[in-house]
């Protein structure tokens, strides 16, 4: 008995003595970069998504002769949704991988969280999908290539008072989500400011499950519309439960909607809403449609929009490379810094002086299961 | 008016699945005295059971034979997992002290979580819709859906069944007896380790029906499911004074309550700040629980 729990400690120890050296060590003809998602847990579709789109990217770059006959590769870790577990995941792609840029992460929380750490380290950082400003305000090493929450407020804002034409809305908030809690203020601020008049504004914790005593609290105040700005999973499960309850007005939501797992969980209480988003599918330019169906060869599905801002924070990933004087972390900062009019699916991406990309917002409808229809675009 | 019932059959609903789980804390600890911390995850695996025989039997119209179908896969699942569980883990360690099984109990808790994300992935599954939702009454303010009615009604039958159980049949009395006094029901011709047995299946069939009755009112399934309901109903038989079967069923329906209106009056923010500021005040007036009974240590 002994005996073997001793052995046992040892083949554990050396296993992770194994593993501890399979990691790491790029070779000299890659470049590597690194990312970090949520692969699994309540958001697993934007780490997946984001991964396919940052694969894509990577392949058609190397299928044109990579940079100087090296080729690009991701190191990818998953961090469960998790933020303390995308800290670790991060600082084992600098410290372990020493890999010169990241990609990473979609909800914004985690990349606050992950992006302080490289900051730190001063290792450039691109957020395929963080929306909340606070991300690029970390430091001059966190860019992003996707547009930022006091636009995507104002376009649903701009959307239930020109379009829809309501004016009384109730907000549920996710109290835990940095995302959630700052497109929540910035949707109040210019609600209001174009007339609109908030009638509640209440809130709810990531993982919940019962929203019932909440919509019912909106329910007796008999809103227009109700401003969701949550993740898929419980926006799905608040449809369902705002149905039950006989709560028929409009919800609108951001690009946290995006997934088509909000489909499959919300089922048809979730048809007819509305959200705001990166990307249309319904979208004819060329370099979306080519987009379309070259994801749909690769993996079977309709590409959202985490894959196709994966794809677009790879793309400047790559034009950095190309553009920087050597390949150091400062040297890519600056290559970063100065992107303009790199070719990403939805147009050209450019990113400001805060390392911000500009770029339009389109509303969509949930028509029905993992469909949704362009219903307008807003433009910055 | 209409809000103060709406609440109430919100937190009814919410408090019933709290309630049939804290029955299975409850019973363990009547029986050994140790809290069976893996019984939030025996209802996580009654969940995924309910899951998989639901999605193979989607082609099947008939909604009663679905239900029925499921409900059963489910509690037939736990009942063989909590056996299994007891048979292993727990039973070696009878004559251990009460910390081992304690830490073994935590133990087991993570080793079927974990074995259940490396099965099925951390990523949550929807349970399908076997039981379409409806409104049964509907005024301006207030719905009553045939879900939260089945909830409401299914848990008070099962609490009442239970109470039928424990109280007037011979394995009641023999486990009431063992609960009485381990070793003088041994000697008086109990036999102690299958009436123990028994008792964590039935406790392990609650939670199995209650995972059904929590996937069809949200349908959201992980492996992890069980720490935030296990921990509420783990309250909820704290609260109600662990060991009385009575004291869960009720502790379950306080807390289910107390958390929807707390989140309508107050704020959703405070909800478990409030739910565990009123344990703490139950149990400083009342060290045992609402309905707890003072036990003295045998010598």
């Amino acid at each position: 008995m002994r005996l073997s729990s001793v052995f046992s400690i040892f083949v554990a120890i050396s296993i992770g003595v194994l593993a501890g050296c399979t990691g790491g060590g790029a070779s000299k003809d890659e470049i590597v970069f690194g990312e970090y998602g949520s692969m699994t847990g309540s958001e697993s579709s934007f780490g997946i998504s984001t991964h396919r789109g940052v694969e894509m990217a990577l392949d058609e770059a190397n299928a044109k002769g990579g940079f100087n006959g090296k080729k690009f590769k991701v190191i990818s870790y998953d961090n469960q949704g998790r933020s303390e577990e995308a800290v670790t995941a991060i600082t084992k792609l600098i410290t372990r991988d020493k890999v010169p840029l990241v990609i990473g992460e979609v909800a914004s929380s985690r990349s606050i969280a992950a992006g302080a750490i490289a900051q730190q380290y001063k290792i450039p950082m691109i957020s395929p999908a963080s929306t909340n400003p606070k991300v690029t305000q970390l430091g001059d090493y966190i860019f992003r290539v996707c547009f930022i929450d006091p636009f995507q407020g104002k376009v649903m804002a701009k959307f239930a008072i020109e379009n829809l034409k309501k004016t009384k809305a109730a907000i549920l908030r996710d109290i835990r989500s940095d995302y959630s809690v700052g497109l929540a203020d910035f949707f109040v601020k210019e609600f209001k400011a174009m007339g609109g008049e908030i009638l509640v504004d209440t809130a709810y914790s990531t993982g919940d499950i019962d929203f019932k005593s909440q919509l019912t609290n909106i329910r007796s105040k008999k809103p227009e519309v109700i401003f969701i700005p949550g993740y898929y999973t419980e926006v799905g499960l608040i449809a369902r439960q705002a149905k039950e309850l006989g709560l028929a007005v409009p919800l609108l939501g951001g690009d946290g909607w995006d997934s088509e797992k909000l489909t499959e969980i919300g089922q048809d209480a979730i048809v007819g809403h509305y959200f705001s988003n990166h990307y249309s599918q319904e979208d004819t330019r060329p370099s979306v449609q080519g987009f379309i169906e070259k994801y749909r060869a690769r993996y079977g599905e309709t590409p959202d929009s985490m894959a196709v801002l994966g794809y677009d924070a790879a793309v400047v990933a790559v034009n950095a490379v190309k553009t920087a004087k050597d390949l150091t972390p400062a040297s890519l900062r600056d290559a970063l810094a100065a992107t303009k009019g790199v070719p990403g699916v939805t147009g050209e991406v450019n990113l400001n002086e805060h390392r911000d990309a500009v770029k339009s917002a389109v509303v969509m409808k949930v028509a029905g299961p993992k469909k949704y229809s362009y219903v307008t675009t807003i433009n910055p | 008016m209409q809000a103060f019932i709406q609440n109430l059959i919100n937190g009814l609903a919410l408090g019933g699945v709290y309630a049939l789980v804290a029955l299975g804390y409850t019973m363990v600890y009547g029986i050994l005295q140790f809290i069976n911390f893996a019984h939030s995850e025996i209802f996580m695996l009654g969940a995924f059971a309910g899951l998989f025989v639901a999605v193979a039997l989607q082609d099947v119209g008939s909604t009663p034979v679905v239900v029925t179908a499921v409900v059963f896969a489910s509690m037939a699942a736990c009942m063989a997992v909590g056996a299994l569980v007891e048979r292993l883990a727990y039973r070696p360690l009878r004559s251990a002290p009460r910390l081992n099984v304690l830490i073994t109990a935590v133990g087991v808790s993570l080793l079927l979580q974990n074995a259940a994300q490396i099965l099925w992935g951390a990523t949550p599954r929807v349970f399908p819709t076997i039981l379409e939702t409806q409104p049964l009454w509907q005024g301006t303010e207030l719905v009553l859906t045939n879900v939260q009615l089945i909830v409401i009604v299914v848990s008070a039958v099962l609490v009442f069944g239970l109470s039928i159980l424990v109280n007037r049949t011979k394995l009641g009395m023999a486990m009431r007896a063992v609960s009485f006094d381990f070793d003088v029901s041994s000697l008086m011709g109990i036999p102690t380790d299958r009436i123990i047995v028994f008792t964590f299946m039935i406790g392990c069939s609650l939670a199995g029906c209650a995972s059904i009755l929590y996937g069809i009112s949200y349908p959201k399934i992980e492996p992890m499911m069980g720490v935030v309901i296990g921990m509420k109903a783990f309250v909820a038989a704290v609260f109600g004074g662990i060991g009385s079967l009575t004291g869960a069923a009720v502790g379950g329906l306080v807390l289910g309550l107390s958390e929807s209106f707390t989140i309508y009056y107050v704020s959703s923010t405070f909800r478990d700040a409030i739910a565990f500021a009123i344990l703490i005040l139950v149990l400083l007036l009342r060290p045992s629980g609402l309905f707890g009974v003072v036990r003295k240590e045998k010598v």
